[in-house]
């Protein structure tokens, strides 16, 4: 099972101070956050893309290149990537690109992105929000997979005898995950492919979350891709950890509070009650994601999501250390212990290299 | 039969929850023999602080998801409303707004309000019934207003009574064709999706 670390990019004022970072302090504190996942031995780091203040990841394959370059095992990825609004060839090339770079260390999570006015920001119609997802995927997945390409579909101009450049690694394209949030249309879409789903459940109820996986579960059954305990699922959460629960309880309180996505609505206490949100002890952190099995199944990556409500880096990466030495080394044993021998990790570069090798030998 | 009054009155005890359950009791009596009505009764009160989180969270607390349960499943509703600066209350309108809109369509509804004077009684015409017809529910053609005045006079029994009849007459015969209830997860197979996307598609070939 993968663990990792997800960032969504926003520049949020630290409300027990009122400094807010500058752009580049936070850009600089994503990409330090990625290297102390590396070095307490986390195995993703997954970024937001976004295109309008307050957040700053425009263009997460400069970033993940940049990372890629003082890493050596971290896997590179993103959560989300708009399949809606970018050009599917320059997602096949940037993606390509990076995964020379790195080595193969690259996957990515499609999405739709969370705010309607960036469809024209791209010259793109929200209307045809899923559509859009529909179209472009299946164009991306043809570039990475056929050298020359001619495609003709409804949102793009007509390809012909077209090739991206550069090839995928080793002629493996990326593992693609899925990221939805309340589409089914979504989750029906990773099923069809064979491909991950992402449920980012972090502001949801467990039961709501427990619905989407069963859906893609199913459908992954139906397509003929394996078992639905074999699908490959992907869950966030948040946290916020110290020694001791009432000292990350009262740390965290004043940022809770204010945040833009916590604040002003139910208590800490409602919030962390109803969502994955666990403000708390390791051994509470580690409680509340090991009960995550109990309604999504066993599955193949958790993302925590960290760098929140503006709390200071030297916080957050203190956070990373605790998650790297206190909580993940846990779950890895207790997700293991009773997990089935049928049920898969999450595809790598190397194991979807070694399954094309095998079905050429084939 | 299930019936849901939903009442929006603030003060314990209330006169739009009085105005709810005799509207109630009057639609069982209207139901005489076949079958029981099972009332419930949902009162926006409780839920006051649960509705605002769900306009700032996105999703329902537990209390407001087992009481838009509980209306969506519902096979009549009655829906009493204090009547606050010309129309119904804010708390009354934002439960509604929280509930999915497809949950009331089909489903008969009795509206009814109370007032300090009679002089809001249209509230029932220019603002709850545009509300559920927006909301494609089937509104009983008479709604109940009160106002303190109506309590000690006469007239108001009779509203109820027919009110309660018509909506028990609706329920009756709606609640033989079993409505369907939109499942959010259902799923268009995906070879359909693409498929409409296809060029040949759309060139009707």
């Amino acid at each position: 099972m993968q663990f990792g670390i997800f960032s969504v990019g926003d520049v949020t004022p630290d409300p027990t101070t009122g400094r807010t970072p500058t752009e580049r302090e936070r850009i600089k504190a994503m990409v330090a956050i990625a290297l102390k996942a590396e070095e307490v031995g986390l195995d993703v780091f997954a970024t937001g893309e976004h295109h309008n203040p307050p957040f700053v990841p425009s263009s997460p394959t400069t970033m993940l290149g940049y990372v890629a370059a003082q890493t050596e095992k971290l896997i590179l990825s993103t959560s989300t990537t708009l399949i809606t609004t970018n050009d599917p060839v320059k997602i096949a090339e940037d993606f390509a690109m990076l995964q020379h770079l790195a080595d193969g260390r690259v996957d990515l999570m499609m999405g739709r992105g969370n705010t309607g006015p960036v469809y024209p920001w791209f010259g793109q119609d929200i209307r045809q929000g899923i559509n859009l997802a529909i179209e472009n995927y299946a164009l991306l997945r043809r570039l990475w997979r056929e050298d020359v390409v001619d495609w003709e579909g409804k949102f793009r101009t007509p390809l012909q005898g077209f090739t991206s450049t550069p090839r995928p690694l080793d002629g493996v394209p990326p593992f693609v995950w899925h990221g939805s949030i309340r589409s089914p249309e979504i989750a029906e879409q990773a099923a069809y492919y064979g491909d991950g789903f992402f449920h980012n459940n972090i502001f949801w109820p467990a039961d709501h979350t427990k619905r989407m996986v069963e859906l893609y579960r199913t459908r992954y059954a139906y397509y003929g891709h394996g078992t639905p305990e074999q699908a490959i699922v992907g869950l966030g959460g948040q946290v916020f950890m110290r020694k001791n629960s009432q000292d990350a309880v009262r740390e965290f309180r004043p940022y809770f509070d204010v945040a833009p996505v916590y604040g002003h609505g139910p208590s800490l206490e409602e919030f962390t009650e109803q969502t994955p949100l666990t403000v708390g002890s390791p051994q509470e952190v580690i409680e509340k994601t090991l009960a995550f099995r109990d309604y999504a199944g066993d599955y193949q990556r958790q993302l925590f999501l960290v760098d929140h409500a503006g709390l200071p880096l030297k916080t957050v990466l203190e956070q990373i250390d605790m998650l790297g030495e206190e909580v993940v080394p846990v779950l890895r044993k207790e997700f293991a212990a009773g997990r089935p021998a049928d049920v898969p990790e999450a595809p790598t570069h190397a194991s979807l290299l070694a399954a094309a090798r095998k079905e050429v030998v084939a | 039969m299930r019936l849901v009054v939903v009442s929006a009155g603030l003060s314990v005890p209330s006169s739009t929850r009085l105005l709810g359950d005799r509207l109630a009791a009057a639609v069982g009596r209207a139901t005489p023999g076949e079958t029981d009505v099972e009332v419930e009764v949902v009162e926006l009160r409780d839920l006051a602080v649960e509705i605002a989180h769900n306009f700032t969270n996105g999703f329902a607390g537990k209390a407001l998801s087992a009481a838009q349960e509980a209306v969506t499943a519902a096979d009549g509703l009655i829906v009493v409303t204090p009547v606050f600066s010309a129309s119904y209350s804010g708390l009354f309108k934002s439960f509604f707004d929280v509930l999915d809109k497809d949950a009331l369509a089909g489903k008969p509804v009795l509206i009814a309000a109370t007032g300090g004077t009679a002089r809001h009684s249209l509230v029932l015409e220019h603002a709850l019934r545009p509300l559920f017809a927006y909301l494609r529910a089937v509104v009983v053609p008479t709604g109940v207003y009160a106002a303190s005045e109506d309590w000690g006079a006469e007239g108001l029994d009779g509203r109820i009574e027919r009110a309660a009849g018509e909506l028990a007459a609706l329920m009756r015969g709606l609640s033989a064709t079993k409505r369907q209830v939109r499942d959010e997860f259902e799923v268009v197979p995906f070879a359909q999706q693409l498929a409409a996307l296809s060029p040949a598609e759309r060139a009707g070939v």
